[in-house]
């Protein structure tokens, strides 16, 4: 620092190694920070906080569905509840958990001081917190909380919704803020931060794939943004942009919606994807197979995401030759991720594998999530398509990819950076436990609502026909057993953060590699105050 | 005017906490507002503004005084330029979706209502006798309204943004160049330009109210048409506030010609503003 600098500003904090000191006071550290970890540390605990919000929403849904017949709740509280649900899980949990990864860990593996943008940073954070109280805040409220599901179709969300619904509008408006300013300091750290020598072809997939989920972020959250002003206006303002009688569509809501919802799919799964290459080579000690064809990939299936939304309605009225475009592009995204799950497989052939918990979760992410990809291109196909629509095959189908996906990568992920954020190694017993205990309950959860939708029942229904009732109870068995599985990871997960376990070193797992090893555990308050060289 | 080599990481900050209070209040305030006849809630919303506006002050103030004792480096410089050239992407994302609506609504919502391709039975079912046109003068519905022509205020606007990119780009050339006279003039002139298109909005917004029945609740044209100049004519207003506190901080002798991201920031929206109004021209408009 100059001296001028220091005369100009007297009580900004000297920002060299020898100072690592954390500021002190709640206030000082959590809410005024401008430091990545703790700014990562704070979305990883909101985003396991709504994780467990969204999932006591499941526990409740279940326990209704346990038993044909109204037991527990009203329909339209259930109704409110699969909506909240929705929009707790995709937008408060997997994604905030994603983005405190990405805040953690890719200034670390870069070699950057910090994000480019730090106080925006901690600004991105902190409006997520009163977005989510203002969306729970709304449950409560006269005529209840939003009941459109997550997707708020048009008239549900405009003729036929509660008064609450302007609450939900702007709990949107304010995720998408956050989330695009969150998404243009990834880009900018990734693109203007990097160390000497760290080229882009050099750089870590976890890297590479949340650059490519940031553009996607910046995208298409603004396209959200105009979807919910629409919803907003044709609800308080008297406009008819989803109303026939106006001139306008109601399916026009849906291509809008879903032109934001599919990109928004593959912004929920693409650093999944970094995550299982960062571990299944290092507990396959062998580099990554296929580098560049990964980098390649990840591009592909983002550039195809903005081609592929009308998938979602197959059955809502379009024209042949549309249906017939949008059911090829889809079909074509199996070849990228194909790609990726091949590299997968070839890495850790004849490597030396072993099995530590997070290479557990990610092989399971590998074998799950292609089941999820398996039905996807079922769905995909547009004539069967009108069999599967909106049945528990859809429920299914996407609690594959988003739950055994995204959610296990990102417990592998927790699990493999543990290490380097509490400097503790997590109870392996425990976390062991937790990955069969939620391995098997998954699958019970889950796999049967194949059979359910085939079978022909429909989604978001608070009772069904009698003949599903068998299945359904296992499936409740399921969820339950799953939702008590994940108080498991809260142990572990406190146990680490309260420093209680065996030290871990600065590399804790043998075959690991990239910047983030080469320090201390827990890593310093601050790192790469100067850049280091990469070779 | 030292520049450090370091990249600039700064200390804690109040502003982003308050920054997201001021968010929380206008989210929730308009919110209770829009949904309730509730007018106190007003002034929650306002409370809000109020919140922001201080943050804005107090954040863009730290920026400021970090900027000119030389704290930046030119990463820093380069940072903040690729954020606003993201910003100015989603907000053209933004703008999407709103001429997506128009564009569907005209070529494929409007014509379909008709009977176009398969849909005859639509047509016959539904509203038997409407016909598919644009402007949608009447809707199916049977509101009616009139279409605003292009001619008059609008081609007015259209030239005064215009002269105002104009004027802009020669304010920042003369800034490049170090001549701070025309730099002055050159902003003030867009300001003003800024400040009059408004005023004929204001005008056009009043003439189809009252003299042509063209509303935001007369039918897709109308939603379209009121919430594309709408949206801009915020752009535009928030576009002027910028501009004119870059002009003040021009008079306190700010910015040099190596170093001024915050009026280049400026500029590009100011820039981004001008493209978004042509498309609405040609497409709101004219066609």
């Amino acid at each position: 620092m100059t001296m001028e600098s220091s005369i100009a500003n007297p009580d900004m904090t000297e920002h060299g190694p020898h100072h690592d000191h954390k500021p002190s006071g709640f206030m000082a550290r959590w809410v005024l920070t401008t430091n990545h970890k703790d700014i990562g540390s704070l979305y990883l605990l909101f985003s396991f906080a709504m994780f467990l919000t969204g999932g006591a929403m499941a526990m409740v849904i279940r326990a209704e569905l346990f038993q044909p017949g109204l037991q527990l709740i009203e329909p339209n509280f259930f109704n409110q509840m699969t909506t909240v649900h929705g929009l707790i899980m995709v937008f408060g949990a997997v994604m905030p958990a994603f983005v405190g990864l990405a805040n953690w860990m890719l200034p670390v593996m870069i070699g950057a001081p910090d994000m480019a943008l730090p106080r925006m940073n901690n600004w991105s954070f902190w409006i997520l917190p009163f977005a989510f109280t203002m969306m729970l805040m709304s449950l409560f409220m006269e005529g209840g909380g939003p009941n459109f599901g997550w997707t708020f179709y048009a008239p549900l969300s405009t003729k036929y919704s509660p008064d609450s619904t302007a609450v939900f509008v702007f709990a949107v408006h304010l995720m998408g803020i956050s989330s695009i300013m969150g998404a243009i300091n990834v880009i900018v750290t990734i693109v203007n931060l990097r160390a000497p020598g760290m080229t882009m072809m050099k750089l870590p997939l976890f890297v590479w794939t949340w650059l490519i989920t940031a553009f996607l972020l910046i995208a298409v959250m603004p396209v959200l943004a105009g979807a919910v002003t629409m919803v907003l206006t044709d609800k308080y303002f008297g406009t008819s942009f989803f109303d026939a009688a106006g001139g306008g569509d109601p399916v026009m809501f849906q291509h809008i919606f879903w032109f934001f919802g599919h990109p928004e799919v593959y912004i929920m799964i693409l650093p999944s994807f970094g995550i299982i290459s960062a571990i299944v080579p290092a507990f396959s000690r062998k580099p990554l197979f296929g580098y560049a064809s990964m980098v390649y990939a990840t591009a592909s299936i983002a550039g195809l995401s903005f081609l592929v939304w009308a998938h979602h309605m197959f059955t809502t009225g379009m024209p042949v030759a549309a249906e017939l475009f949008f059911m090829y592009c889809t079909m074509l995204i199996s070849v990228p991720t194909g790609v990726k799950v091949f590299n997968w497989v070839a890495t850790m052939w004849r490597g030396s594998l072993t099995f530590e918990v997070p290479m557990l979760f990610a092989i399971a992410f590998i074998v799950l999530f292609t089941i999820g990809g398996f039905s996807g291109l079922m769905l995909a196909i547009t004539p069967v398509d009108f069999q599967y629509h909106d049945t528990y095959f859809v429920v299914a189908h996407f609690h594959y990819v988003l739950v055994s996906g995204a959610i296990f990568s990102i417990m592998a992920a927790s699990y493999y950076w543990l290490p380097k954020w509490t400097g503790v190694m997590f109870d392996e017993g425990l976390a062991k436990l937790h990955f069969w205990c939620s391995l098997i309950s998954v699958n019970v959860l889950f796999f049967p609502m194949h059979f359910l939708g085939l079978a022909g029942m429909p989604r978001r229904i608070p009772d069904y026909a009698l003949q599903f009732a068998n299945v359904n109870a296992i499936v409740s068995i399921g969820g339950f057993a799953f939702g008590l599985s994940q108080l498991i990871f809260l142990v572990v997960v406190i146990k680490c953060m309260r420093g209680k376990g065996e030290k871990a070193p600065d590399k804790p797992w043998e075959g690991a590699e990239g910047l983030e090893w080469e320090m201390p555990s827990p890593a310093p308050y601050h790192t790469h105050l100067t850049p280091p060289e990469i070779k | 005017m030292a520049q450090t080599d370091k990249y600039y990481v700064p200390a804690q900050s109040v502003w982003p906490i308050v920054g997201a209070i001021g968010l929380f209040l206008i989210g929730y305030g308009a919110a209770t507002w829009i949904s309730s006849d509730n007018a106190q809630a007003s002034w929650i919303f306002f409370a809000g503004c109020v919140v922001i506006i201080f943050m804005l002050f107090g954040w863009f103030g730290n920026v400021i005084t970090e900027s000119m004792s030389g704290l930046y480096s030119a990463q820093m410089d380069r940072s903040f330029r690729q954020g606003m050239s993201w910003f100015i992407f989603s907000e053209i994302m933004f703008f999407l979706a709103f001429f997506g609506a128009l564009f569907y609504a005209r070529m494929i919502a409007i014509p379909w209502l008709g009977g176009a391709g398969n849909n005859v039975m639509t047509h016959e079912v539904l509203w038997p006798t409407f016909q598919a046109h644009w402007p949608l003068i009447s809707t199916p519905g049977g509101t009616s309204t009139t279409a605003m022509p292009w001619t008059g205020l609008p081609l007015i606007n259209t030239v005064i943004l215009l002269i105002s990119s104009i004027t802009l780009h020669w304010a920042h050339v003369s800034l490049e160049k170090g001549q701070r006279g025309p730099l002055t003039i050159g902003l003030g002139f867009t300001v003003l330009l800024g400040i009059i298109f408004l005023g004929l909005q204001v005008q056009e917004y009043i003439h189809a109210y009252q003299d042509m029945g063209l509303t935001l609740s007369s039918g897709v044209y109308g939603n379209t048409f009121f919430l594309l100049t709408g949206f801009h004519g915020l752009h535009v207003t928030l576009g002027t506030i910028i501009l004119f506190v870059l002009f003040c901080r021009i008079l306190k002798g700010h910015f040099t010609p190596a170093q001024h991201f915050g009026f280049q920031a400026g500029s590009w929206y100011w820039h981004f503003v001008d493209v978004v109004w042509l498309c609405l021209f040609v497409f709101v408009y004219i066609l």
